[in-house]
């Protein structure tokens, strides 16, 4: 079971770093009156349009030796980043990035502009209103984010094999191992971990759809 | 600390210019001082009363002027001085009243003093849950409350901050009068004893004439009166002015000849030989004026009513009667088309009936003139 807990590792790795990349983004997306913000929102949303093969690809270029985030990492830890599990992680953030920011940006639109002038006008600055008012009243589409980011980047395929390989216990995930195990006609094993795979994709994301239902947040008005 | 001891007084001059793609440009440009006390901001909607409250609020930037309390600039374009919101200490409350869902009644009136010593904060906060009559909702959400109690649980929320300028955009809407007097009781009980100029933006004559010591009336971005209720809404000087104070009748008419002695004059209305007595204005006898009357000032009648002080009785017939909510609107035929509003209750104990013969009276002081 080495590649289903290296999946969820990464999953859950990769769903809290977006979390936290991926709220000023929103943030910043949701507020900003500059004109040329579609260009980010396309950037962001590229991943959703591409194959996987052509972001792996370019990933691959850019995290290897000669590539510049490889040599910087290179540099500064002495090894490049193909083919392990810290370029898995760069390579899954970036290829799940639109799960993440879709879902926040919205509920922060969601949020009625008159409550963030309310907290102004008491006071509040930015900061607080952030945090008292837009981050509470966002949480479904917090909730939405952090669970779709964790379900995508534990099925994902493409990316992971042209960036990370196939090395078991270091970039060999449970979606590669399946694969792998078809490969060499062990379709009984395939098809334990494609059970656990799908039983637990379908638990979670009814669980998100579940919550989201009208009302089904305490705090929800309605 | 002396500025403190004298009410505070705000002085308002906002020039804001608003060129949005795909609307029509807009221009509100308004000077004037607010001293303790209510003020009633009167206008038609679309009059620029919301966008007065947000630039005076620091939440929209004028594109012109100064705003300052008591001397001393919040806003001040040549300065280049401009408060937040956060730093201007003005309560401001929105229509929509804009509770914080997911908070609590006491933690939403707490919101705006979360910096003060938590015993100052419990004295305060119980203090004014008091004065508002919602101590006992305090560990309630928002959505369950009614609308009298959101409205009251809003204004404590504003007023606890000791603000030094209180906003209000038509915070009472939609509640029914009895509900919405005994609040603005409340807040006349918290005006006394605070003194702090309110701005209170409203279309409902009523709230006016409960509340209001000042009314500043505005119109396409531009403060067209100024004064006591009374003077600014009761003699509309302009049509557009009279129609938002709730004019239902614009009668055209030439004056007929001048009574100078009694203070009135007879006109002609339309093209019709009807006659009616109105209040003495600045005209000459073949002279085309504009009067309004609203529905409501006129009396209906079954019968030609005699003994009565009234001077113009009129005779027409009953062409349609259209019920709204609690009144009735009868249009009546009597030479130039009327609308005259009823209750109920009249409505079943007249008997009224379309084509129905009837009378309208009108005192003489119910005709308002109108200059165009």
């Amino acid at each position: 079971m080495a590649p289903l807990w290296l999946s969820f590792k990464l999953a859950a790795i990769v769903a809290t770093l977006l979390l936290v990349v991926g709220l000023p983004i929103a943030y910043w997306l949701a507020h900003t009156k500059w004109h040329g913000k579609f260009l980010l929102e396309a950037i962001v949303a590229l991943p959703l349009v591409l194959p996987p093969t052509v972001l792996g690809f370019y990933l691959l270029v850019a995290l290897g030796a000669r590539g510049m985030l490889g040599k910087l990492w290179l540099a500064l830890f002495g090894h490049s980043l193909a083919f392990t599990f810290q370029g898995l992680v760069i390579a899954s953030a970036i290829y799940s990035l639109p799960f993440t920011v879709q879902p926040l940006l919205t509920s922060f639109e969601g949020v009625d502009k008159k409550l963030l002038d309310a907290s102004a006008v008491l006071g509040a600055g930015r900061w607080r209103t952030f945090w008292r008012i837009m981050l509470p009243l966002a949480s479904p589409g917090i909730i939405t984010a952090l669970v779709l980011t964790f379900a995508h980047t534990l099925g994902e395929f493409g990316v992971v094999l042209m960036v990370g390989g196939n090395l078991p216990g270091i970039t060999q995930t449970v979606s590669i191992a399946i694969y792998d195990r078809v490969q060499s006609l062990d379709y009984s094993a395939a098809n334990h971990m494609a059970l656990v795979l799908l039983l637990i994709s379908f638990a979670v994301l009814s669980s998100v759809y579940a919550l989201n239902r009208r009302g089904g947040w305490p705090w929800q008005p309605n | 600390m002396a500025a403190e001891l004298i009410a505070p007084s705000l002085a308002v001059q906002v020039r804001f210019e608003r060129h949005a793609p795909g609307s029509s440009a807009f221009t509100l440009d308004v000077a004037f001082d607010l001293p303790a006390g209510i003020t009633i901001l009167f206008g038609p909607s679309g009059s620029g009363k919301s966008t007065l409250l947000d630039c005076i609020s620091g939440l929209l930037a004028p594109d012109r002027g100064r705003i300052s309390i008591n001397g001393c600039a919040l806003f001040d374009s040549a300065a280049g001085v401009n408060f937040p919101p956060q730093a201007r200490r003005f309560a401001y409350l929105f229509q929509s009243l804009a509770l914080f869902p997911h908070l609590t009644v006491e933690q939403n009136v707490c919101y705006g003093i979360v910096d003060l010593p938590l015993e100052e904060k419990s004295r305060r906060t119980a203090a004014i849950l008091g004065l508002f009559r919602v101590q006992m909702l305090r560990t309630r959400k928002p959505r369950e409350l009614s609308g009298g109690e959101k409205q009251r649980v809003a204004l404590a929320r504003s007023l606890v901050t000791n603000p030094r300028v209180l906003l209000l955009d038509e915070p009472l809407t939609g509640l029914e009068s009895g509900l919405k007097f005994s609040i603005v009781e409340d807040l006349r009980v918290w005006n006394a004893a605070n003194r702090i100029p309110i701005l209170y933006v409203t279309h409902n004559r009523e709230e006016v004439d409960a509340l209001g010591e000042r009314v500043i009336a505005l119109e396409h971005g531009r403060v067209v009166s100024a004064g006591i209720p009374h003077e600014v809404l009761d003699a509309p000087r302009r049509a557009r002015l009279a129609q938002a104070a709730g004019f239902e009748n614009y009668l055209d008419a030439r004056v007929l000849d001048l009574r100078g002695e009694d203070g009135v004059m007879r006109v002609g209305l339309g093209d019709s030989s009807t006659e009616i007595e109105v209040p003495l204005g600045y005209s000459s006898p073949g002279d085309r004026v504009r009067i309004a009357v609203r529905a409501g000032d006129i009396l209906l009648a079954t019968e030609r009513p005699t003994k009565l002080s009234a001077r113009n009785v009129l005779e027409g017939s009953l062409q349609a009667i259209e019920e709204r909510g609690a009144t009735v609107a009868c249009q009546v035929q009597a030479g130039v088309p009327f609308v005259v509003h009823v209750t109920r209750g009249a409505l079943r104990a007249l008997q009224l009936t379309v084509g129905q013969r009837v009378w309208l009276v009108l005192k003489t002081h119910s005709c308002h003139l109108v200059e165009d």
